[in-house]
């Protein structure tokens, strides 16, 4: 399939359903025509196409409804690239149409008080009977718990190996009996993140994704396409948080100093070689030749949203902020909202999806080749680990 | 545009690192740069049987009518290996300089069998293209003055000297002229050229400015070279070395520090791309604005993660340390570039 024959199928589409009219019901039939995710397989959303051929139908279909990508950041970005992957037919048929829609909205029980950096730690545990699991344990930095008809969770099947083999991956309904969702207040003000409670929740052993004890090789995917989700880099020269640091700049010539100069064009310097290296990795990428690069993206990012934001509360001399209220977000928002809410949502990005210390690993040890630490962890099992 | 390697360049880039691990490797250049640094036999074959010098040439004027890409990748290799040779002197910088006005000087320098040098200081930039020149010429068209920080003089058979907005060249050079100083960058030593009403031949135009950053971008590419000689050379370097009975490349201090700079060097590569793909002022800005620091940043950071050794003449990391160093300083400093890029990207400063 190539660029004409693609426009050719937009075209068809939009001959046929008209986008001013109901918005479900044209993202449904979206779907049905494949114009959803083109690399996907025909009958789930894609015609089997090159991935970089979904720029083309972004791009023809502009001004046609969307998605909400911040409510349904998780769904996209993270649970369907590992539906697909690891999902059985059934199962991919089930979740990805109303996933993608944005009928279902979707969250991600990972973390837990006991286990962030360490994942595979983690002590939610889950518990044969018969044809269902028995979910007892506690999650948290949920993002959108409160919106979400279903989550991805991983939790550990058997604890006498060691950690990385006694885990296997779940679809948790979250609206079964035992899920509690509270909202974990964050330095914001708000609860944009939640705890959840899981307290003997039943799982019909069809929500299962891949083996049992095969939790942790899905949850890799999982956390990979995370990652690039988080740190694909603004395409747009000065886009981004940039975006907002250069207009504030611009607008008020009286509030400038040469210091805040000199780290300004530094920022601006760093931001755009990142931009570039955004453009380089999805050039390879459309190449077929994927390179290390895309595992520094979200570094780079959360380093320059946070000295970007830092800075410009600097330039505005800012001394109020305009919310503190406890209340639910609507969804994740990094832009959005004032000088002060960005400075302090920006320090949550180098924290979720992977702290920059574990992404530094990460990246000197799979791309760099070097040694890891000692680990005195690795061969024990898992009841038999200091906790 | 594509900010990645041709296969065509791939290709020039093997041939040229082949040749530069047989006859170039760092213990090479270390036991020659005290004497005679520059490698003129090395420069002969890379000229001559690779055909690096004539890439920048039209073929009609005797060159190989390739692009500033494919002579960035030659950069790259060259950076590598901290070679001593003349190309970015004068088959990048007095060739550029000569290219508008397509004298036949264009087709010895293509080949080989001349090397040219631009009498401008290696510390001028585009910004400020005069900067530790002063020369000027008479009614017949005679050259008196000085220049300080000439790179390639000192193996040069032409001097290409821009006056005023015109090119002049210096075709007989005698030995008074060229004075070579004691310079922080073994490998590319700078001399200072004086000339007292030396004869000189005008060969056309020069918009010094415009072959000043030209160069910048071109440079580039040798300093990502250089930084990811520095790179590689300290990740094997930490693998092997033990202390505290493991290797030191396993202790988080130090991972974390080479995960950085291994960004910082991925991200050289995407401006170094960047600045010959596109060549308008932002990219070549953007590109010595970032590359130079990180060539600098890559060869402190060799030699603090050597250790003892790095500190050594014995260890090559030096050589690299002083040709980042001195890039930095060349054809306009990080500071200089950004300073640029206020305007050119409206970023204005206070008023």
């Amino acid at each position: 399939m190539n660029e004409a024959q693609i426009k050719e199928r937009v075209a068809a589409f939009l001959s046929e359903h008209d986008p001013s009219g109901d918005r479900l019901e044209f993202l449904r039939a979206r779907f049905d025509a494949g114009l959803a995710w083109v690399w996907f397989p025909e009958g789930l959303g894609g015609l089997g196409a090159p991935r970089e051929l979904q720029q083309v139908v972004e791009r023809e279909l502009a001004d046609t409804p969307q998605l909400n990508s911040g409510l349904q950041g998780i769904g996209l970005g993270m649970a369907a690239p590992t539906i697909l992957a690891f999902g059985t037919e059934e199962q991919k048929r089930r979740f990805l149409k109303p996933l993608w829609t944005g009928e279902e909205i979707w969250c991600q029980l990972f973390s837990e008080p006991g286990a962030g950096s360490d994942l595979a730690t983690l002590a939610t545990r889950a518990v044969r009977d018969g044809d269902e699991w028995v979910i007892d344990g506690q999650k948290v930095w949920t993002s959108g718990a409160h919106h979400a008809r279903w989550a991805i969770l991983v939790a550990r099947t058997d604890p006498d190996v060691p950690k990385h083999r006694g885990l296997t991956y779940f679809v948790c309904d979250m609206h079964a009996p035992g899920v509690e969702v509270r909202p974990l207040r964050q330095i914001t003000g708000e609860a944009e993140f939640n705890e959840v409670f899981l307290t003997g929740v039943r799982l019909s052993d069809d929500l299962r994704l891949g083996a049992v004890g095969d939790g942790w090789r899905v949850a890799q995917t999982t956390l990979m396409n995370e990652r690039v989700a988080i740190g694909g880099a603004p395409s747009r020269r000065g886009g981004g948080v940039m975006a907002s640091v250069l207009a504030a700049w611009r607008e008020h010539p009286e509030l400038r100093t040469h210091d805040l100069h000199q780290r300004l064009l530094s920022l601006w310097v760093e931001a755009e070689v990142t931009r570039l290296s955004g453009a380089r990795l999805r050039e390879q990428l459309a190449a077929g030749q994927p390179g290390p690069e895309g595992s520094g993206m979200k570094l780079s990012f959360a380093k320059l949203n946070q000295a970007l934001t830092g800075l410009e509360m600097e330039f505005r001399r800012e001394l109020t902020y305009d919310d503190w209220t406890f209340r639910r977000s609507e969804n994740v928002d990094f832009y959005g909202r004032g000088p002060g809410y960005r400075y302090l949502r920006a320090k949550g990005n180098s924290i979720e999806g992977g702290t920059s210390e574990i992404l530094r690993n990460i990246i000197s040890e799979r791309v760099l080749g070097l040694p890891s630490e000692p680990r005195v962890d690795k061969d024990v099992p898992w009841k038999d680990l200091p906790r | 545009m594509s900010l990645l390697y041709s296969d065509v360049e791939e290709e020039l880039r093997a041939a040229v690192r082949a040749l530069l691990a047989d006859r170039c490797p760092p213990s090479a250049v270390l036991r020659r740069v005290e004497s005679e640094p520059y490698d003129l036999d090395l420069w002969k074959t890379l000229a001559g049987e690779i055909g690096v010098a004539g890439l920048l040439v039209p073929e009609e004027l005797g060159g190989a009518g390739a692009s500033a890409s494919e002579a960035a990748v030659v950069l790259e290799e060259l950076g590598r290996a901290v070679a001593p040779v003349p190309f970015l002197t004068s088959s990048v910088l007095a060739t550029r300089a000569l290219l508008p006005t397509r004298d036949a000087l264009l087709g010895e320098l293509a080949e080989g069998r001349k090397t040219a040098a631009l009498a401008v200081s290696f510390a001028a930039s585009a910004y400020r293209p005069d900067r530790g020149a002063s020369v000027s010429v008479d009614g017949e068209g005679r050259l008196s003055g000085t220049v300080t920080g000439v790179a390639g003089a000192e193996v040069a058979d032409v001097l290409l000297v821009p006056v005023d907005g015109d090119l002049y060249a210096v075709e007989s050079i005698e030995p008074e002229v060229v004075r070579v100083v004691p310079s922080i960058d073994l490998t590319r030593p700078v001399a200072e050229v004086t000339f007292a009403r030396t004869p000189a031949r005008r060969v056309g135009a020069c918009d010094l400015a415009a072959v000043l950053r030209f160069g910048a971008g071109l440079l580039a590419s040798e300093q990502l070279g250089v930084a990811e000689w520095c790179l590689e050379t300290t990740l094997a370097y930490v693998k092997e070395r033990h202390q505290f009975a493991r290797p030191i490349g396993s202790f988080q201090a130090i991972k974390h520090r080479l995960a950085d700079l291994w960004l910082d060097v991925v991200r050289a590569r995407a401006a170094a791309r960047n600045a010959v793909a596109d060549a308008s002022s932002i990219s070549v800005a953007v590109a010595q604005a970032w590359n130079a620091g990180v060539a600098v940043h890559a060869a402190e950071e060799a030699l603090q993660l050597h250790g003892g050794i790095g500190m050594t003449w014995e260890h090559p990391v030096h050589l690299y340390l002083k040709r980042a160093k001195a890039a930095e300083v060349a054809l306009g400093t990080p500071g200089d570039h950004r300073e640029a890029l206020a305007s050119l990207v409206d970023v204005p400063g206070p008023e």
